[in-house]
């Protein structure tokens, strides 16, 4: 059980990680002050989740590992987050959507979480879903400015979700690790939120004056460590101490 | 006004700062003393912006997470400290936009020290230990200064940053506990940032133009020099515990005057710098016009969207 | 600078755990209150410094005259029986 829960947290914390990791890209280069402290707040809330899953992944592991191992020294296979959250930062609008689709997940889950059977991990959703509630409301605030904005803003939002809608289906996959889990009582069973998820994002993005995406192909691999080629940069800025400097202490 | 009614009111004026009472935004003040701190402030909350981005440039690359989470928060409390410097500023009748304007033109100018490249992780905690332990040395005697909006930023300032030199002086610390790399990485560092530090307290008093008048209005408690004294004679001690070397040959306790003698300033690469020439000039100038520039769609989309609502409760109402 | 609309100031005023009535923190820029909100929860509770948060849009801020401090605020001064102080009572009498 103990390789499957592992990996189950991998696939929660990398997710944080790795958006964590692409907002803190955006610190100093905001379109204003006062967003550039709100996205770096969120940033701080995502590592502060991450910290706490790979303590506990840490913990549950029989080899001798800390969190910075598994932060910073898994090969990119061995990354589970999906392939949204890895998305570059082509502009704030990019960065809006992404943390939007994001966002209205991750509550979901969030609050499904507080019902799973292992206590550590209700005790971290309970306090993860302040943060996350607040990030919904941010991401789905700058959804409706930037869609009932300008002409520019309009078509700028727009096209961001229209090319990350295909990320989406992917969140509600699971893995083999994932089913063990689920029929543990321990992990959250994501294809059940499935519906949910876009009723809430659909109304949010008609409120947005927006359309709502029709796709039939979705993009997936990232829940099972296969990422897009977006990935090796990003671990290639992550990694850089840590591989560069293997085994000292900073 | 008549001449006479002018002095007369300068007169209660400096009166009343030699009282330490606090200058407000609404009170009377001659207009060099609103330019000149309209001046000093934006050049504060200028260096604050511009300084996110030397450090920034280490937040991907971090290496552990409680490093990243560490720089990140203080990263942000700079952008913090640039908002909380931008809003007394625009007390006094100009806007953040126009502010923003004389940086991107350059007309504007911000501290000398945010032109020098971070090129390895140790620079990051060169920069905490000695940036900001000369800033704070700085800083400090600000939150007394004559105008009150700027003072009461600067008790928050000065609140919130004291952090930050610790989290340097901690990072200064583990490399030099480390391996021998690790402990040349902190050298080299301190090797770079040192002379840099000393000329960011400013010019020498001589040199210095504004120092009489700071000096009344309690922009400035203590001279150039005496600040860089302050800052030598409580740095070197520092140095040592790390088990590291200040790079100055002529660098000596001296037991007669209780500091440290230290050696030549290199000002013509302080004026190089300052003048736009430093090694990182162009490119940090670049990236705030950038951010600036690509965030205007934004900032408009965010106001349009305002107005259609007001306009929208507007209707409601009727 | 060409006509370039800029977003709002606003004033914040926050009130921290201890109970004490809002303190005026600083001021921000934001589109409408809602932002402003957000901002200064994310701008000046960053250090759980609050339990509540007022913000007020700058321009709607009527503020007294300086010039006019003589006639507010120094007419006070002489009324001297409107504190404690003004009243003699004898050392024995406790708790008053």
């Amino acid at each position: 059980m103990n390789n499957n829960f592992i990996k189950y947290l991998y696939g929660i914390a990398d997710n944080s990680l790795i958006l964590g990791q692409r907002l803190g890209e955006l610190t100093g280069h905001a379109p204003s002050l006062e967003v550039d402290i709100a996205l770096t707040n969120i940033s701080l809330d995502l590592f502060g989740q991450v910290r706490s899953y790979f303590q506990y992944a840490a913990q549950l592991s029989e080899d001798d590992i800390t969190e910075d191992d598994l932060a910073f020294l898994r090969t990119e296979r061995e990354y589970l987050n999906v392939l949204l959250v890895e998305q570059p930062n082509t502009d704030f609008a990019y960065t809006i959507a992404r943390q939007f689709l994001f966002d209205h997940f991750h509550m979901l889950l969030m609050t499904e979480m507080q019902k799973s059977k292992d206590e550590t991990l209700v005790a971290i959703a309970k306090k993860s879903i302040k943060e996350v509630s607040y990030h919904k409301r941010f991401s789905s605030d700058w959804i409706k400015r930037l869609g009932d904005g300008t002409e520019e803003s309009k078509q700028r939002i727009q096209k961001a979700v229209n090319d990350l809608w295909r990320f989406t289906d992917e969140l509600f996959h699971t893995t083999e690790a994932d089913e063990a889990m689920i029929k543990e009582g321990i992990a959250v069973d994501v294809k059940m939120l499935k519906d949910v998820y876009y009723k809430n994002v659909n109304e949010v993005l008609e409120t947005a004056t927006l359309e709502v995406p029709e796709l039939k192909y979705f993009q997936k691999g990232g829940k099972e460590g296969i990422h897009s080629e977006h990935m090796g940069f990003l671990l290639n800025d992550m990694q850089y101490m840590q591989r560069t400097y293997p085994g000292m202490k900073w | 006004m008549s001449e006479k009614e002018v002095k007369n009111l300068e007169e209660i004026f400096e009166a009343k700062i030699a009282r330490d009472e606090k200058i407000e935004p609404k009170d009377w003040m001659p207009e060099k003393y609103r330019k000149t701190h309209i001046r000093q402030m934006s050049q504060h909350a200028h260096s604050e912006i511009v300084g996110m981005l030397p450090e920034g440039n280490w937040i991907s690359r971090a290496p552990s997470l409680r490093r990243k989470v560490a720089l990140l928060a203080k990263v942000q409390d700079e952008a913090g400290h640039g908002l909380y410097l931008y809003s007394a500023t625009e007390t006094l009748g100009i806007s953040r936009d126009e502010l923003y304007e004389q940086l991107h033109s350059g007309k504007a100018k911000y501290s000398s020290i945010f032109n020098y490249p971070t090129i390895t992780w140790a620079d990051i905690g060169a920069i905490g230990w000695l940036v900001d332990g000369a800033a704070i040395i700085n800083q400090v005697p600000l939150c007394s200064t004559s105008f009150g909006p700027y003072a009461r930023a600067m008790v928050r300032v000065c609140k919130e940053e004291s952090f930050h030199q610790r989290q340097g002086y901690e990072i200064m610390l583990t490399l030099c506990n480390g391996t021998e790399e690790q402990k040349q990485m902190a050298q080299d560092a301190l090797n770079r940032w040192w002379w840099p530090s000393l000329m960011m307290l400013g010019p020498t008093d001589d040199a210095s133009t504004h120092t009489e008048q700071s000096m009344k209005w309690k922009l400035k408690r203590k001279t150039n020099d005496e600040l860089r004294q302050q800052f030598i004679d409580q740095t070197v001690p520092q140095a040592d515990i790390l088990g590291i070397t200040v790079p100055d040959e002529d660098l000596k306790w001296n037991e007669e005057t209780g500091h440290y003698d230290f050696g030549e300033i290199n000002w013509d690469e302080f004026w190089q710098v300052v003048k736009g020439h430093g090694p990182c000039n162009k490119e940090r100038l670049q990236t705030r016009v950038n951010a600036w520039e690509n965030g205007e769609w934004v900032r408009d989309a965010a106001l349009a969207y305002a107005e259609k609502q007001s306009e929208r409760k507007v209707k409601q109402a009727i | 600078m060409e006509n370039k609309k800029e977003w709002p100031l606003w004033e914040i005023f926050v009130r921290s755990k201890n109970g004490l009535e809002h303190r005026h923190f600083g001021s921000l820029h934001a589109t409408d209150a809602e932002m402003a909100l957000e901002n200064a929860r994310d701008v000046y509770t960053r250090r759980s410094e609050g339990v509540s948060i007022w913000v007020v849009e700058s321009s709607n801020i009527t503020a007294s005259n300086p010039d006019h401090n003589g006639e507010l605020f120094e007419p006070a001064q002489d009324k001297v029986y409107r504190h404690p102080t003004f009243y003699d009572l004898p050392d024995e009498v406790k708790h008053m």
